[in-house]
């Protein structure tokens, strides 16, 4: 596109001097991405600024009490929420799309129906699961607020964008791929997991990784599920304790308002890790684009 | 043998693939069995359009937190569009390859963020600034408009930009063979083109803003009542539940329910008009 008018500083200044439209609507354009950007740079730029400096070795201290709100227990419970999350969602989503891609038929009435349910969860605002997993999870199954309970809400909500990117990963792969596959006189199971899962895998995972990042993110789905006890997970039964996971201890801090440095510092670690993680999926997604531009 | 396996695998995929169904099915029975009878309760004229919430003397009417929600979300729009569209415009036609590597990334980081360190941010930066430079005490309706505005950027941003790459080449290329310049060529013929993508991402945009709940408790105020001017607290549906949930018994939390059911009846219809302009385009 640049190659078609390719115009000179000079040019382009005496070309809007006759026409003030189209500067008017260079300006608007250039502003508004400014503004977009500007606003990125003074968000992370200020919480990094605030917290960094409060970035403290008692902020890791193993146990939680009132005086020094460690965030350590809150990180292992994230851990455990996503790690417990991902065993739950991955397969279930991969599979999901594993036969929608490669054992339906084209525009049966079940494939619809798959479609439009992962279409609407992926639309339901987190607060509405929460709410469900309260009435489902904790109080109907009896679950009560607990690990387990966050969980199986977190695996329903991140289930859709699993099954979306598997899905997509899946399609990349050349239907060449398969057809030689059954030419070699394999069954569609081998080729599957043989020969279409491999090329599929950096996509899929990166649709797991984005999957952590929204977990990790998470707050509003969980703060009736798994609760907000701030204690390292521990002891025998520690799926049935209560838990609170970082995003809701960093809520839960700022809501009181008393520890505005730990705040910070929080926020800092929060955005660190979910800002590291979405980086992830977004270089394992450029490799698979890579692995394809190769062929 | 192996007919058997592959026909227990294959029983094993359709068994996953029918999970987001059973889920889809549980959520909705779950959220109506439970909300359903209360508005019953309370009467639907009464649930829906009466003016006061005031649990403590069994008044549920919750049209406060409808119009809170639909004012901050109109309030978003309006900011979120306007600056999305155009960075769309920015990132898809005028955007230097080399500042496009770093815009494009950044933008998808924004998309990142938690909601909660949104609302941090919110509530330490923009809530001062609302407070100092605007009068009021800074929890309001502008503050939570603003701030719901920056969050659905990323979406408006990613979708518009896809919507206006789609549109064939040759659009712009008449406009400029015609004589217009590269501005009014992008914006007189390729934007039009690439109206029904761009209005798919506000509507997807208009989801996230209606369902976002920590950010927008963080910064609303959240008084229950009939929102009072911009500079006012507002509380939306989605903050109600919260609020209220964790002390809530008996008819009221039967009521905290059946707001959560009005607010998922709210996004099915968005999804709907998603999924029709989306079919449409197609």
């Amino acid at each position: 596109m640049g190659q078609i008018n390719k115009l000179t500083f000079r040019q382009r200044m005496r070309s809007y001097k006759k026409n003030p439209i189209s500067f008017m609507l260079f300006l608007l354009v250039v502003a508004a991405a400014c503004i977009t950007a500007g606003v990125l740079l003074l968000l992370v730029g200020y919480i990094l600024f605030k917290g960094v400096p409060h970035l403290s070795a008692d902020l890791f201290a193993w146990k939680y009490s009132s005086e020094n709100v460690s965030l350590l227990p809150a990180l292992l419970n994230t851990v455990l929420i996503t790690i417990i999350s991902l065993f739950i969602a991955a397969p279930l989503g991969i599979f999901s799309a594993i036969y929608l891609v490669e054992y339906s038929k084209k525009g049966s009435k079940f494939v619809e129906a798959i479609r439009l349910t992962t279409e609407t969860l992926s639309g339901i605002p987190s607060i509405v699961f929460g709410l469900f997993g309260l009435l489902f999870f904790v109080t109907a199954l009896k679950l009560g607020m607990s690990l387990i309970a966050g969980v199986l809400t977190l695996s329903i909500m991140i289930l859709p964008l699993i099954i979306r990117t598997s899905e997509e990963a899946l399609k990349s792969v050349p239907i060449a791929y398969r057809e030689g596959s059954f030419g070699l006189g394999a069954g569609r199971l081998r080729t599957v997991f043989r020969i279409v899962l491999p090329p599929a895998m950096p996509g899929i995972l990166a649709g797991v990784v984005l999957g952590i990042g929204r977990i990790v993110g998470e707050s509003a789905a969980l703060i009736y599920t798994a609760g907000t006890v701030a204690e390292t997970p521990g002891g025998a039964d520690f799926l049935l304790d209560s838990t609170r996971s970082l995003a809701v201890h960093m809520y839960v801090l700022s809501s009181e308002g008393l520890f505005i440095d730990k705040t910070y510092a929080t926020a800092v670690v929060l955005l660190i890790l979910v800002v590291g993680i979405n980086w992830l999926s977004g270089f394992l997604a450029k490799k698979i684009g890579k692995g394809q531009s190769d062929e | 043998m192996i007919k058997r396996k592959e026909q227990i695998m294959k029983g094993i995929f359709l068994g996953a693939a029918s999970v987001s169904i059973l889920a889809v099915a549980l959520i909705c029975f779950f959220l109506f069995a439970n909300g359903v009878p209360a508005i019953g309760k309370i009467g639907v004229f009464d649930f829906l359009l009466g003016k006061t919430w005031k649990p403590s003397n069994d008044i549920y009417g919750i049209l406060p937190m409808i119009l809170g929600s639909i004012y901050v979300t109109a309030g978003a729009v309006i900011i979120g569009v306007s600056i999305g569209v155009l960075t769309a415009v920015f990132m898809a036609k005028f955007c230097p390859k080399k500042l496009y590597k770093f815009l494009k990334p950044a933008i998808e980081l924004l998309a990142g963020i938690p909601s909660v360190v949104y609302g941090f941010f919110g509530l330490v930066v923009i809530v001062p600034f609302i407070r100092e430079n605007f009068g009021g005490d800074g929890s309001s309706m502008l503050t939570a408009s603003i701030l719901l505005g920056i969050m659905i950027l990323p979406t408006i941003i990613g979708i518009s930009e896809a919507a206006i790459r789609a549109v064939p080449d040759s659009y712009y290329e008449g406009g400029l063979a015609l004589g217009a310049s590269h501005e009014r060529s992008v914006f007189f013929t390729t934007l039009p083109a690439a109206r029904s993508g761009i209005m798919a991402g506000v509507i997807l945009g208009i989801g996230r803003a209606i369902g976002e709940t920590m950010a927008v408790i963080m910064v609303a105020g959240n008084q229950p009542r009939i929102p009072a001017g911009i500079l006012k607290g507002l509380r939306t549906l989605t903050a109600n539940i919260v609020i209220e949930m964790g002390y809530a018994a008996g008819l009221h939390r039967e009521a905290l329910i059946a707001t959560a059911v009005v607010l998922f009846v709210f996004i099915l219809i968005i999804n709907i008009l998603f999924s029709i302009l989306k079919r449409r385009r197609t």
